[in-house]
Formats: structure tokens, sequence, C-alpha cells
């Protein structure tokens, strides 16, 4: 998928992110550009303004979770099949959720780098991550049936 | 029909009164052709599309880009009537250019990236969700035509 170089690239400016950070401002992105994603979310409390969304503990713990399970995934680029094979069973027997949701959620990874890292995020640096999250989203589609 | 709240367009005409739409257009189309590589057989005739540098400095790009995001700017100013702010251009895309809709869509999502890395903090998730709305609008709005 991606060339050595694409690679370290990748790993570079990711290296340079605040997991802790990234991760819930990705998930509340999403709960607010997208709202009917809130719908995977009824048990975390107040999603009701934009405010309330990024104030949610629950949605700054789960926003870590998702983009710790991203990290791992950076690790095994050349397979994200194999890497997303459980979470992929998961998402479709349990938790039941569209896969057209994990577009929506990349892309928004996407954008919530773009703002961070402004003009260093170059246009290639931008080409190498679409390609990682469309894989993300693909592997953790894979397991549906 | 795309509804906007008085909050959601403050948010998008807030935004593109600071827009360089000459740069901001060339960016635009000039990302297009990298991320999605596959975009670059709708301008072939635009010459040398071979590596980044190539693309982002090619002239006919850049002047291009700048008539699409022109174009982007008149939607603002009827963001009550998109549809039929874009009829015409929608034709063309159709019947002449012969354009895959989806690729509105990606425009579309690169506009928004572009947006995020100028603007930053200011780029706050309401007004994401302002412009992804938008943006979404005039790429159902372009497709509206076809046939």
């Amino acid at each position: 998928m991606l060339s050595a170089e694409e690679k370290a690239a990748v790993t570079t400016l990711f290296g340079k992110v605040k997991v802790d950070e990234v991760g819930g401002e990705a998930l509340g992105r999403l709960l607010v550009v997208y709202p009917w994603t809130q719908r995977f979310f009824e048990s975390f409390g107040d999603l009701s303004t934009a405010d309330a969304v990024f104030g949610n503990p629950k949605v700054k713990a789960h926003g870590k979770k998702v983009l710790d399970s991203f990290c791992e995934g950076l690790k095994q680029l050349d397979d994200l099949k194999g890497a997303f094979a459980s979470l992929s069973e998961l998402h479709c027997d349990k938790l039941h959720v569209d896969p057209e949701n994990f577009k929506l959620l990349g892309n928004v990874l996407v954008v919530v780098l773009a703002r961070r890292f402004g003009s260093e995020f170059t246009p290639e640096l931008q080409a190498n991550f679409q390609k990682v999250v469309t894989g993300v989203a693909n592997a953790l589609a894979h397991r549906y049936h | 029909m795309v509804h906007f709240t008085a909050e959601e367009k403050a948010a998008i005409t807030g935004l593109w009164g600071k827009v360089n739409v000459e740069e901001a257009g060339g960016e635009a189309l000039g990302r297009l052709l990298v991320v999605y590589p596959w975009t670059q057989r709708f301008f072939d005739s635009f010459g040398n599309l071979s590596s980044t540098s190539a693309i982002m400095g090619n002239p006919k790009v850049k002047a291009h880009g700048k008539k699409v995001l022109t174009s982007f700017g008149e939607a603002i100013k009827n963001l009550d009537n998109l549809k039929g702010a874009f009829a015409k251009l929608s034709e063309l895309h159709c019947d002449k250019l012969h354009v895959d809709p989806e690729n509105f869509r990606l425009l579309g999502n690169v506009i928004v990236i572009i947006l995020a890395t100028h603007f930053g903090r200011e780029f706050t998730p309401d007004v994401q969700a302002a412009w992804q709305k938008l943006v979404s609008g005039v790429a159902t709005a372009l497709a509206h035509k076809y046939h």
C-alpha cells in the first residue's frame, strides 16, 4: 500500500501526535459533524451540543481507545486486514455499526491532522494518510457478513 | 433540499470572507489530483502532472482551481437554492465533461481539509459541521441534473 518512504513519513508525523487529545477530538468532531453517529453512544450522556460533546469525559476516553487501536494498525500497514480482524467481527456482530461510518471517522481524522499540522500537512502526507484511513476502514469492514 | 440555520450560514460566510480564493482554489484542485490520482484523467490537456511539485506548480491547475472555487463562492451567496445555482454546471458536468459525481464529494472533502490547514484553531467543530454540510449540498446539487 505505501512505499518505505511513505510509511516513514506517516509514522514520523504520527509520532508528533498527542494521542490523548487527537482521539477525543476526532471522535468528538465525528459526533458533531455527522450527528447520526451519536446513536452508537447513547450511554455516553450529554451529546446535545458541540460544547457538551467536547466536554464529555466518555467521548475523550473512547476517542483515545479508538486512536490507540489505530496506532497499533500503523505498526502493521502490510497486514491491516489481519490487524483489524477481531475488531471487524466485533463491530459487525456485537456493535452493529454500518461500515460507512469507518470512512467518515477516517476523513475526520485527516481533517484533525490537517488542522493541527497546518502547512506541515503537505499534499503528499495527505495522500499517504488518506490511503491509510481507507485501508483501515476496509480492514474493519472485511469481516462483515 | 439542504437547509442551513442562521448560525451555519454565519459560520460559512465568516470563514469564506478570509479565504484567498485564488490560492485556495489552486491548492484544492492540486491536492485532489495528488490524493486521488485517477482524477487526473479529467485534465489530460493540463500538461505535466507527473509529480506532486509538478501538479502544485502547474499554472493550468492553479487557474482552473481558481475558477472552480470562484464558482463555489457564488454558491455561498445562494445557500437557500444550491440546486438552482448549480443547474447549468450540473448539466455541463454530465453531458459534456462526463465526470462521475463521486468526484464532487472528493473535492468537497479536500476543500474542508484545506480550510482546516489554513484556519487551525478557528476551524471549530461547529464550523467544520457547517462546511461539511455545504460541500455535501454542493456535491448533491452538481449531481442533480445527471441522467
